[in-house]
């Protein structure tokens, strides 16, 4: 039954053979792109193929607008769900259930709603704008900006949750000797909370940038004339496979890895000290 | 002590005025609108004002309604096979493997899962379809005479549904098998217990909380995917997503999609609610 039990044969044998089957099933495609990345039509040649990616230029640009959001939504929404731990964990306030609640909402709303939910409400204000007081509020139109926006509403929730499991940990009593030792609140949140949130600040980072990295039922409906990369890729990946899907997929699989496995490793190392 | 109360306050603006904004101007707000234009008349009649029709349409239209069932039947579906498939896995992970492979084994569910789903769905099509892995070989070895097409049906949507979703129900409960004793399962199989009792009056009822939990997510995840089935799936065959997708977009009807967007929502709420009060759990222990 459990290792501290005596097992049969054959249950030790089929159990290991189902999860032996179970890890084939989840590693099985990625490998098959990996291989196929390298060896298109069946035919070996060499892995020259990767690098057509950076010659393909829509390809290209959809990797820059890919990064600059990541970049934009990391930052923004680490910040917020930095803000949003701190509220819930440290302040106290009337509704303050009904606001957590609200805040945890964006995780089980599904992300083609929450897309479709802003898209109708900033065009509905942009709209407003425009003919009441001439106003022209191009960047809640269907934008770089509007995708970032819609990705930051749900992302800094991640974060928030993130923060939040390691700010619950905060032994406050150090916050009582800093002010007993003339320290003011936004000292004693600079130099000792923050200091103390540093890795789970990191983070709320890391993950953020992938999950915007790679968002795509939220982002379709808020892309303007930028397309993000899985906008971009959706649209190749549906009129057939070019051996640059493989190539950009391989690229990803082995950057997202080597990421992965630095992150589990770093917070592996963290845990043990 | 005046002084230390007056700076909290301040402090305490500075955290709420974001976050107010945040959920004001991205969530409330944006969720109303859509419920006010899923009563609204389509802006290209000019008449504005009260409306049922989007709703009446959705009940009149056979292809409305029935995607929106089968969508909700078949994530309900793909819900039980992720926990069916997930518990084993997890119990093997906690309880039966040895404790070196057993941190490896953590770091490796999670691998695929920091790759988008974009591409791991698109590693499945490169699998199955007509001109794709197993038919090549099939095909080659001379078992196939001619190549079948595996791709786009229902065995293949549901398929990589499972496959996308299946982390969010294993982590969870790898998180609560974690605290169940072992003595608790040595004791009972001291005792005489056969497998599927210790199963159904030991582990199953401790491990309830991360199975809800896990379930919920997956059961989210499934219903507002929208990659999946439309990758996979067949073309007559769709998912609820992408009829709000063609509402919004190709029939450019927002007030349509809305009311699509609205009864999703709507749906998932209920379900999940009777989840949780069948559970007796609440959704903050659920997202933790």
């Amino acid at each position: 039954m459990i290792r501290s039990l005596p097992n049969s044969k054959l249950y030790t044998f089929t159990f290991t053979a189902f999860i032996v089957l179970y890890f084939f099933f989840l590693f099985a495609p990625l490998l098959i792109t990996c291989i196929l990345a390298f060896n298109n039509s069946m035919i070996p040649t060499l892995p020259w193929k990767g690098f057509t990616f950076f010659h393909d230029p829509i390809n290209l640009r959809a990797f820059g607008v890919s990064f600059r959001l990541a970049i934009a939504v990391s930052l923004m929404s680490t910040a917020m769900g930095t803000c949003a731990a701190f509220l819930f964990e440290q302040e106290n306030f009337p509704l303050k259930n009904v606001m957590y609640l609200l805040m945890i909402a964006p995780i089980v709303i599904p992300g083609v709603i929450l897309g479709i939910s802003i898209l109708s409400f900033t065009t509905t204000v942009a709209d407003f704008f425009k003919n009441n007081f001439g106003i022209r509020l191009d960047f809640i139109r269907p934008s770089f900006w509007l995708v970032a926006f819609g990705q930051f509403s749900f992302i800094s929730t991640y974060v928030c949750m993130v923060v939040s499991a390691r700010l619950k940990k905060f032994d406050r009593t150090l916050e009582d000797a800093a002010y007993n030792l003339g320290a003011n609140r936004f000292q004693v949140i600079w130099y000792i909370t923050l200091k103390y949130l540093r890795p789970s600040i990191i983070g709320g980072l890391a993950l953020s940038f992938l999950l915007s990295f790679e968002n795509f039922n939220t982002t379709m409906f808020l892309v303007g004339a930028e397309f993000p990369l899985p906008i971009a890729l959706f649209n190749r990946v549906r009129d057939g496979s070019t051996p640059v899907i493989n190539a950009i997929s391989f690229l990803l699989i082995f950057a997202t890895s080597v990421c992965a496995m630095v992150n589990l490793i770093l917070s592996r190392k963290k845990k043990e000290d | 002590m005046m002084t230390k109360s007056k700076k909290l306050r301040w402090s305490f603006f500075v955290f709420f005025i974001p976050v107010f904004l945040w959920l004001l101007l991205l969530i409330v707000l944006p969720h109303i609108e859509l419920l006010r234009m899923s009563f609204a008349r389509p802006a290209y009649l000019k008449q504005p004002g009260f409306t049922f029709s989007n709703y009446i349409e959705f009940f009149k239209e056979p292809i409305y309604w029935n995607t929106f069932f089968r969508t909700a039947m078949y994530s309900i579906t793909v819900t039980m096979i992720v926990l069916i498939i997930g518990l084993p896995v997890a119990f093997y992970i906690t309880k039966v493997a040895s404790f070196k492979t057993r941190g490896f084994l953590t770091i490796l569910i999670l691998i695929p899962f920091w790759v988008s789903e974009l591409i791991r769905v698109y590693g499945w099509t490169i699998i199955l379809r007509e001109s794709g892995i197993i038919n090549h070989f099939m095909t080659k070895y001379g078992i196939w005479k001619q190549p079948i097409e595996m791709l786009y049906n229902d065995a293949a949507m549901i398929m990589g549904l499972v496959y996308t979703s299946i982390l969010f129900m294993v982590v969870p409960i790898i998180g609560v098998m974690d605290s169940l004793d072992n003595s608790l399962i040595e004791a009972a199989y001291d005792l005489g217990a056969k497998k599927t009792v210790i199963w159904r009056q030991i582990i199953i009822p401790h491990c309830m909380p991360g199975i809800i939990s896990g379930c919920i997510i997956v059961f989210m995840m499934v219903l507002g995917s929208y990659l999946t089935p439309n990758l996979m799936g067949g073309k007559n065959s769709m998912w609820f997503t992408e009829q709000i997708y063609n509402q919004f977009i190709l029939y450019r009807n927002w007030n349509m999609g809305s009311a699509f967007g609205f009864l999703l929502l709507f749906m998932s709420s209920i379900i999940i609610w009777v989840a949780l009060k069948l559970s007796g759990q609440s959704l903050k222990e659920v997202v933790k």
